[in-house]
């Protein structure tokens, strides 16, 4: 067993793992935030998007041990105690969840695509950017409107901001 | 009607709980001395088992037992059951072979459940299962329905001789070959319905609790149907009387058919929580969801479509080899049938049809009802059937639909289904505008100069949904009911609890249920609550699948709300001393028609609980129940058009336009209905383009990860254009159709169509991968 200590959602955590538990787990498991999903184990189908110091990464492809000492946003540490992040809000606005299974790797990915080319999006380079993210409910055709939506609102709220 | 009531684009009330993390599925459940499941499952597909040793695997570290099939049997679990009797055309009943929950002497498909071991956590309880040691005697395998009829194939149950389950038929054989005999012309085409796995994202989970002090069990399953499950763990599988077990669905991760179901898990792991003393939770890996949720489709057909000298169809022929696997799962024995072959007359007037079906056993994973069930390959083989008939007739694809449409209802179909309402012409003629097929030739024209090959293509579906009446249903073989159960409580301050026997596992029936209540009595929709998939809360009930909660589940609801209004009508009228019969529900309030006097909806709720002023002789408290039982199928109908663009140097194939136009009756809330279509067209576009189940020759299954079945992506995926013609259903009283199933069922035949215009011949198999549509280029040259 080995110490794992992280700063989860702003707070620090600590808890101890097999040296063998993914991130993912550690999340689920002994930090109790089942928010992040597991949907496959083959880092194919995106439930388990984290952000890792800022960026997206998908928590099944890292074990807890080597996340040590990073700071993690999961789903719950997106936005404010009963607010919705600009993206989880135009996902509600847009019908761009069913069953919800995928939703949180869904939502992290596209707050990173629109952190890394927002204001440049296009229903092509969103499309391109969802690669890693599987949804069987969706069609994808509303979350890609989401995706779109949340970055014309949060690129006119940058614009406000200047 | 208003805002939030029927036909209004209200945003989910669930939403905020799966867009923070707040969603609890079952994986999520967690409770005092809770320990890991999992399953030792055969690496062979059919094999003799002898000894299990499972001496080194007790011995690691956090294991705390490791149970088989023989134990199993011994404490009386009962075999898994198909819950549908199919009769051969010869009266005998289906050739069903025992299902055991874990193996006892035989396994018959990658992926059969042998042994179950509980740990501390889910590491262990994995390494020890690679610890169970087990002899195997490897058989004969057969993985392919047609090889498995074919004499010395390998014999999979000694109950059904040379793996036929059934020889169904349907319709008047005699009748279909003289019209044929007689035809200006016929069409025959073979037809493969390719096998797919449903994928809902969020893979089986079961946490079971046996409780020592109260001899009573609770189940959190993944399931669509929560009572069910309870009904047949009861009834069939002794694992508990009924009111000693607690059924517990909470939120699903998708369905799709593939978790209707009541799998070996479930009963296993409640089982073994009462053998070992601790609550039992297994989680299904990806890989392990692969092998063991039920497949869908794999369906192979010769077809004969005759045609007189004004192109109308005379007669439509049918001989159906329908894959089971290895073992009959708990409907699969009606959707080769009766969810199948009484689509088979799809829009058109066809006076003569005989479908002929044989089941199949094979050593695969079963095989049952996924998205469409049945209804997708009727589609599929009338939909390109006719498309081809009408290239060889040399007239044009919507002409050829058109002269054969069905344009007066009610229409009786010779294959039992009685159509009451619809308009196809509509469909079809809003599916061509939108996708404006009058300038597809100039669209090809300039795809050609730039090298490319266009080509357009249709498809006129028909289902049927809100599978009933029960006693309809019952008299061709169902083992259960096809009703649905609502309650609404009213509380004492006037919020509304709604209790319904449908499940919710994307549908969004917290939304949709909450408007039906909002828009008839006029109160918030933020004060209805809709209470499912609990089987102490909710009494009994059908679950969701076929497209029938708002078909079924909702009309349940408008039952017990007329119920409650015609209750509280005579509590406002004793209160205003008015006539029951003036009373009217509008806005939150009851009022006497025609006056100023009114009363508030909160306070008839109050004096019905107070109980100080009520009729004389009325009980006190407003709460109702309904069951509802339909008195038809409904038959949601449309017409689908894909335009495709291929690469002829990579086979590519590009998804230029996607156009849906369906007739779902009425609408609740346009937004959802919407999300369903774009949902089941992709599902069908998978199928058309990437989807296969693929085995070996040894039964190994190669398809089995993200890394091999090709699950559509969003790049994949065009945007799709949509449009609704709706013909209310004249046989429940929302005039509710479903759309759950359409765009799974419709696009497959588009997406074909188009592709073989494109290629210029026929000789095309789905999926549609670049390698097929590259070979079947070079084919053409």
């Amino acid at each position: 067993m080995t110490k794992v200590t992280l700063t989860v959602n702003g707070r620090a955590m600590s808890g101890e793992c097999e040296d063998r538990t993914l991130l993912v787990h550690f999340i689920r498991e002994k930090l109790g935030l089942t928010g992040t999903h597991v949907g496959c184990d083959t880092t194919q189908c995106g439930a388990c998007v984290v952000h890792m110091d800022g960026h997206s990464v998908k928590s099944c492809s890292i074990l807890a041990v080597q996340a040590s000492g990073s700071s993690i946003t999961t789903i719950e540490g997106l936005a404010g105690q009963g607010e919705l992040h600009p993206v989880q809000a135009a996902f509600k606005e847009h019908h761009g969840l069913q069953c919800g299974f995928c939703t949180p790797g869904m939502v992290m990915t596209a707050v990173d695509l629109i952190n890394r080319e927002g204001g440049t999006l296009t229903e092509e380079t969103v499309r391109a950017g969802l690669e890693g993210n599987i949804c069987r409910c969706t069609g994808y055709h509303n979350i890609v409107k989401a995706i779109l939506a949340a970055d014309a609102e949060m690129a006119t709220g940058r614009q406000a901001a200047e | 009607m208003g805002v939030e009531g029927i036909g209004a684009r209200v945003t989910r009330k669930e939403d905020k709980r799966f867009l923070t993390g707040k969603g609890r599925y079952t994986d999520d459940m967690t409770v005092p001395g809770m320990k890991y499941a999992c399953f030792v499952r055969s690496p062979y597909a059919h094999a003799k088992i002898g000894d299990i040793d499972a001496t080194a695997a007790k011995a690691m570290p956090g294991v705390i037992d490791v149970l088989d099939g023989k134990q199993l049997q011994a404490d009386g679990i009962g075999n898994l059951i198909c819950g549908w009797m199919i009769h051969s055309k010869d009266g005998s009943p289906m050739k069903m072979g025992a299902w055991h929950p874990l193996a006892v002497d035989t396994v018959r498909y990658v992926g059969d459940a042998i042994a179950i071991v509980v740990a501390d956590s889910s590491g262990e309880a994995r390494d020890a299962a690679e610890a169970v040691v087990i002899d195997y005697e490897q058989l004969p395998v057969v993985t392919e329905a047609v090889a498995a009829l074919a004499s010395g194939a390998p014999q999979i149950h000694p109950e059904a001789p040379g793996n036929l389950i059934f020889d169904w038929q349907i319709g008047e054989p005699d009748a279909v070959d003289e019209a044929i005999a007689a035809a200006a012309h016929v069409t025959e085409i073979e037809i493969l319905n390719n096998r797919l796995s449903p994928n809902p994202m969020e893979p089986r989970a079961t946490l079971g609790i046996y409780d020592t002090a109260e001899d009573h069990y609770t189940c959190y399953t993944t399931s669509q149907n929560p009572h069910v499950a309870r009904l047949v763990m009861s009834a069939f599988y002794n694992v508990a009387p009924e009111n000693k077990l607690r059924v517990i669905a909470p939120d699903v991760g998708g369905g799709f058919g593939s978790k209707i179901y009541i799998y070996p898990e479930e009963i296993i792991c409640l089982w073994a929580s009462k053998k070992t003393g601790v609550p039992v939770k297994w989680t299904s890996d990806r890989t392990e969801a692969f092998l063991t949720d039920a497949h869908g489709r794999d369906h192979a057909s010769k077809v004969k479509m005759a045609f007189d000298a004004n192109n109308h169809i005379t007669a439509l022929k049918v001989d159906t080899i329908a894959n089971l696997g290895a073992y009959m799962s708990l409907f699969s024995s009606a959707v080769p049938t009766y969810l199948y072959a009484t689509l088979l007359s799809g829009q058109y007037t066809i006076p003569a049809i005989h479908a002929n079906v044989r089941t199949v056993y094979t050593n695969t994973v079963p095989v049952d009802a996924y998205r469409g069930a049945g209804r997708p390959e009727a589609t599929y083989l009338l939909e390109r059937t006719i498309e081809t008939a009408a290239r060889e007739l040399g007239v044009s694809p919507a002409e050829l639909r058109r002269t054969n449409f069905i344009r007066s209802f009610p229409y009786q179909t010779p294959v039992i289904m009685n159509y009451d309402a619809g308009d196809y012409e509509a469909s079809l003629n809003a599916a061509m505008q939108a996708a404006d097929w009058a300038g597809f030739a100039a669209r090809r024209s300039q795809s050609e100069a730039r090298g490319k090959k266009r080509g357009i293509g249709m498809s006129c579906y028909i289902e049927a949904c809100g599978i009933a009446p029960s006693a309809a249903v019952g008299s061709l073989g169902a083992g259960v009911g096809l009703w649905e159960s609502a309650e609404v409580r009213v509380n004492a301050v006037g919020t509304i609890e709604v209790l319904t026997g449908s499940h919710s596992h994307g549908q969004g029936h917290e939304t949709t249920f909450a408007q039906l209540v909002a828009g008839r009595l006029g109160v918030p929709i933020e004060s209805i609550s809709i209470v499912h998939g609990d089987t102490d809360k909710v009494q009994m009930g059908m679950g969701t699948y076929g497209s029938r909660s708002g078909a079924v589940g909702m009309s349940a609801v408008v039952k017990a709300l007329d119920k409650v209004e015609a209750k509280a009508k005579k509590i406002a009228a004793h209160l205003m001393e008015a006539s029951e019969e003036d009373i009217v529900i509008e806005n939150g309030e009851l009022k006497v028609a025609g006056t100023d006097k009114s009363v508030p909806w909160f306070q008839v709720a109050l004096a019905s609980y107070t109980a100080h002023n009520l009729p004389s002789g009325m009980e006190p408290g407003l709460k109702e129940t309904a069951f509802y039982d339909p008195s038809n199928f409904t038959f949601p109908a449309g017409c689908y058009i894909a335009e495709v663009e291929i690469d002829p140097d990579t086979g590519e194939t590009d998804i230029v336009q996607f156009v849906a136009a369906d007739d779902f009756g009425n609408i609740i809330n346009p937004m959802i209905v919407e999300g369903q279509v774009h949902g089941g067209i992709a599902q069908g576009i998978g199928q058309a383009l990437l989807e296969n189940v693929q085995y070996d020759a040894n039964g190994q299954l190669l398809t089995a990860s993200y890394m091999d079945y090709a699950m559509p992506r969003a790049d994949d995926l065009p945007s799709f254009t949509l449009s609704h013609q709706n013909t209310p259903c004249p046989s429940n009283p929302l005039g509710i159709k479903g759309c759950g199933e359409a765009g799974a069922i419709g696009s497959p035949p588009a997406l074909i169509n188009a592709i073989t215009d494109a290629i210029g011949h026929n000789k095309l198999t789905m999926p549609a991968t670049p390698m097929k549509v590259w070979q079947a280029l070079h084919a053409a040259h």
